[in-house]
């Protein structure tokens, strides 16, 4: 008989890694929702709603740079066009959302109001069964992991790889935002999709949505770490890894690389798509903006500052980045820029491994006994 | 005018007193006044084609202004046909102007609505008009209003005439005259639509012509600007195997570096402005090459052999780059003004301008290139770059300096960059973001066209160019991008690893 799946997962987290998630669970499963809705507005233990969407936007990008790391870190693969897949999902549940509006929006049409606006008089092929919450979840799944195995397919055939896979990546999110740009595609133009008004009947903005919609993102987050651990753990992972590392010797061994690449890749776009799937309601806008290659690129940097192949430096390094854009864009908005910048020069320059490479130098520079283990960063990039 | 309140009392008292002298026909200017519309129009016209220009149109105007009254003294208001016949009139009135300038604007209004009515005045404006440019609108105009005319053999000639006329409005006109109300066709003439259909080809084709030269001509100047961003991407892709995502951040610098030129000439030399341009060439190229071998001995270097690092870092370093400029010249788009040398343009074909900006800018960009076959093909530094593009370990042992080479390729294809600046300050906007959108097309560029052969990233440039515009032309702009990206993808299929594919024994 196989081992249950779940004894797998434990297996793979290994001891401290599972109290860890336990620990966490029992933070954003029952201690911040009991502090969010039990507790008075005016206590000082009360978790106010920015804390509570902050925190859950901030989970969803950090199952974004979880995703990234799988590929980046694991399998070599850098996607500078990885919003697109956020965003798909985004958009796809998007239009749940946007026919959840019913009769209330300002036209008091059946149709969404960007339509009504643009004189259409009947939803869109694409838009049909977009009424129902299965449906919506289904496309969020399908629609970018189908774009994910189509282009990587054809970009892993053709054995594109290193900096030449990376611009092509971002040439296609560029192209997907200058598609979702247009009125006529029928999305929104580049308003996108805002106003939401409820999810299966129940209103978006009530604190228990609110509450939800956190525990959700929470529970998607340990569930795609889980999954990240085992997966690295596996068989699959080492072929990974050693694909990563020497493509053509995997090559020589019998392997072929493509189908490992490919499901990666299509995990990866999938984890995003979910993420933007969580995210939206949360932050209650979606826009072509999303795919814009700057914002792609800028995950790459969460799991740059968090330290690549380690599954969670990358949640560390989007809680880092993200809480320092919070703080910046409000305190020094003009400098943003510059301390962005500067954080993709200074971790690529000397901070190869991340925060938790760094952390790790300075445990063992304490203790001074493990020998150092050879840096992850080398040859990979060919 | 308030001098004019009593115009009419005026013109009726010198019609009393000088009679033979000033010939204002005293009825019709009565008849101004008149309670019935069509009376007070069929006055207007007749003054207007009584034969004295000059007194008819200081009435008309008056009553155009609205400060001509009547015997009794009141006031003379008009509702709007009036006013539009009153223009009409006018501006049919100042087709007999001294002035070249007032008879074309003239011209320029009648094309708008010309009727039945202005065809006697146009005949007579044609016999005296002497400027070409004015005849050949006012023969427009002459075909357009006699188009209206009862008689089918005036609407025939026409229709002749139109058939040889270049102007884009020919074709409306045209379709007018095909044009079908029910059943019933808008001309009743046989013979005149077969006229018209027959001159509604050749129209057609014309204009499709020059559209295509135009096309080509758009295609080929925007093929030169993807080629000078794409040149200096292709050089430090080629010799170091980086892409440098900040390379559209040095066209942007290129084109501060034209602003901040053109600002030094307005205020010190501002008899020499139109030279400005001359002057940006060497600074923005010298400007940006220095950054670029900052920039490469400062970060670039240590990241040596990490290419996906060097893509980050150097998207870091854009990011910078656009807040500095931000924070320098602010936010807002700067102006950059085409010196009075580059305006206007030559019309090589009916219709198909070709514009001097975009002239400049493609014979600028075919001696930059002259220029860096010369640097590659002639001198020692050249040969240096070609060396360690081909084997950089090969080129260390034989004695080549490759970190100067590095260091020196960098601060040409940086400078290059600059140099595509200076080419777009004069035809887009100058803004902190105008590089973002090259580093992709200047990529698919030297994608297509192969690293370290000009002539491979000349062609992927125009190629693409002309490509693009034409697809914009059917497609619109954002499907006709997104098309050029896909069969980019495409291509690549076809040609694993691009035309980059180095001959030799290469294995990771």
């Amino acid at each position: 008989m196989r081992t249950p799946l779940i004894i797998r997962f434990y297996r793979a987290l290994g001891p401290k890694g599972a109290a860890a998630l336990a620990v966490f669970a029992l933070l954003t499963l029952v201690l911040v929702p009991l502090l969010h809705l039990a507790v008075p507005k005016d206590s000082f233990f009360h978790v106010s709603d920015y804390t509570i969407t902050l925190g859950g936007k901030i989970m969803c990008y950090a199952i974004v740079a979880v995703a990234m790391d799988l590929i980046w870190g694991y399998a070599g693969i850098l996607s500078l066009g990885h919003g697109v897949f956020f965003a798909l999902g985004g958009y796809a549940f998007g239009m749940y959302l946007m026919r959840q509006i019913g009769r209330d929006g300002s036209y008091q049409s059946d149709l969404p109001d960007f339509m009504v606006f643009l004189d259409w008089k009947a939803l869109p092929w694409y838009w049909s069964g977009s009424d129902s919450f299965l449906w919506a979840v289904i496309l969020v799944l399908v629609v970018p992991a189908l774009l994910a195995f189509l282009f990587g397919y054809f970009a892993f055939r053709s054995r594109i790889k290193g900096v030449y896979f990376s611009i092509i990546t971002q040439a296609m999110t560029f192209a997907a935002m200058l598609f979702f740009f247009r009125n006529e595609t029928g999305f929104g133009g580049n308003n996108g999709f805002t106003d939401f008004k409820r999810i299966l009947g129940y209103s978006i903005t009530s604190p228990e949505m609110r509450v939800t919609l956190f525990a959700l993102s929470a529970l998607m987050l340990m569930a795609t770490l889980a999954l990240g651990r085992y997966l690295v753990t596996s068989r699959f992972g080492r072929v990974l890894a050693a694909v990563r590392d020497a493509e053509s010797r995997v090559m020589f061994i019998g392997y072929n690389p493509l189908w490992y690449k490919l499901a990666i890749w299509t995990l990866s776009a999938m984890l995003c798509a979910v993420a933007g799937a969580l995210y939206v309601p949360q932050v209650g806008i979606i826009n072509p903006g999303e795919m814009s290659p700057a914002n792609s690129i800028e995950i790459a940097i969460w799991v740059a500052v968090g330290g690549r192949a380690t599954l969670i430096g990358a949640v560390i390094g989007a809680v880092i980045v993200n809480l320092a854009k919070s703080f910046f864009t409000v305190a020094f908005p003009e400098y943003w820029l510059f301390f962005l910048g500067f954080l993709f020069i200074a971790v690529t320059l000397w901070l190869p491994d991340g925060v938790v490479g760094l952390w790790k130098r300075l445990r063992r520079s304490a203790s001074a006994e493990i020998p150092p283990s050879p840096p992850l960063s080398k040859g990979g990039d060919k | 005018m308030k001098t004019h309140y009593i115009a009419l009392l005026i013109v009726l008292a010198t019609l009393l007193a000088a009679p033979a002298q000033a010939a204002l026909d005293a009825k019709a200017v009565a008849q101004l006044a008149a309670e019935d519309s069509d009376e007070r129009i069929a006055a207007i016209w007749t003054l207007a084609e009584g034969g004295q220009p000059a007194e008819a149109m200081s009435v008309l105007q008056a009553l155009a202004d609205g400060s001509l009254k009547d015997a009794k003294g009141e006031d003379i208001t008009i509702n709007n046909r009036i006013r539009g016949e009153l223009a009409a009139a006018l501006a049919s009135l100042r087709l007999f102007d001294a002035d070249r300038g007032v008879r074309l604007a003239a011209a320029r209004e009648l094309q708008a609505g010309a009727d039945a009515r202005l065809v006697g005045v146009l005949e007579k404006a044609i016999a005296k008009e002497a400027d070409a440019e004015i005849r050949r609108l006012l023969a427009l105009s002459h075909a357009q209003a006699s188009l209206q005319s009862d008689d089918p053999q005036r609407r025939l000639a026409a229709v002749q005439a139109l058939a040889s006329s270049d102007s884009p409005n020919t074709k409306s006109l045209l379709l007018g005259v095909l044009a079908k109300n029910g059943d019933a066709w808008a001309e009743p003439d046989a013979e005149v639509r077969r006229a018209a259909a027959a001159a509604l080809k050749g129209v057609e084709s014309r204009l499709g012509t020059a559209e295509n030269i135009g096309r080509v001509f758009s295609g080929l100047s925007l093929g030169s600007i993807l080629l000078l961003a794409a040149l200096g991407l292709a050089i430090t892709y080629g010799v170091m195997g980086v892409i440098n995502m900040a390379h559209g951040e040095f066209l942007m610098i290129g084109a501060y570096a034209t602003f901040a030129v053109q600002g030094l000439f307005r205020s010190y030399a501002p008899d020499f402005l139109d030279a400005y341009v001359l002057a940006a060439i060497p600074v923005a190229f010298i400007i940006t090459a220095l950054v670029g071998m900052v920039l490469e001995r400062m970060v670039i270097r240590h990241l040596y052999g990490r290419p996906l690092e060097t893509l980050l870092a150097t998207w870091g370093i854009s990011l910078m780059l656009i807040q500095a400029a931000r924070t320098l010249f602010g936010s807002q788009n700067v102006e950059v003004a085409n010196p009075s040398w580059m305006s206007g343009g030559v019309e090589v074909f009916a219709g198909a301008m070709l514009p001097w900006n975009r002239i400049a800018i493609v014979a600028f960009s075919v001696g930059v290139l002259a220029l860096m076959w010369a640097i590659l093909n002639l001198t020692r530094l050249g040969l240096f770059v070609r060396a360690v593009t081909q084997n950089r370990p090969m080129a260390g042992c034989v004695g080549v300096p490759t970190g100067r080479v590095d260091t020196l390729a960098f601060g040409i294809g940086a400078g290059i960059a600059g140099l595509g600046g200076v080419a777009l300050s004069q035809i887009g906007n100058v803004g902190p973001d105008m590089g973002q959108g090259y580093i992709v097309d200047s990529f698919m560029v030297v994608v297509l066209g192969g690293v370290g052969q000009l002539a491979g990233a000349v062609w992927a440039a125009l190629g693409l160019g002309v490509f693009t515009k034409f697809l914009e032309g059917w497609t619109g702009a954002v499907i006709a991008k997104i098309v050029v990206l896909v069969f980019i993808i495409v291509f690549i299929q076809k040609r694993p690893q691009g035309l980059f594919a180095l001959k030799g024994r290469v294995v990771d």
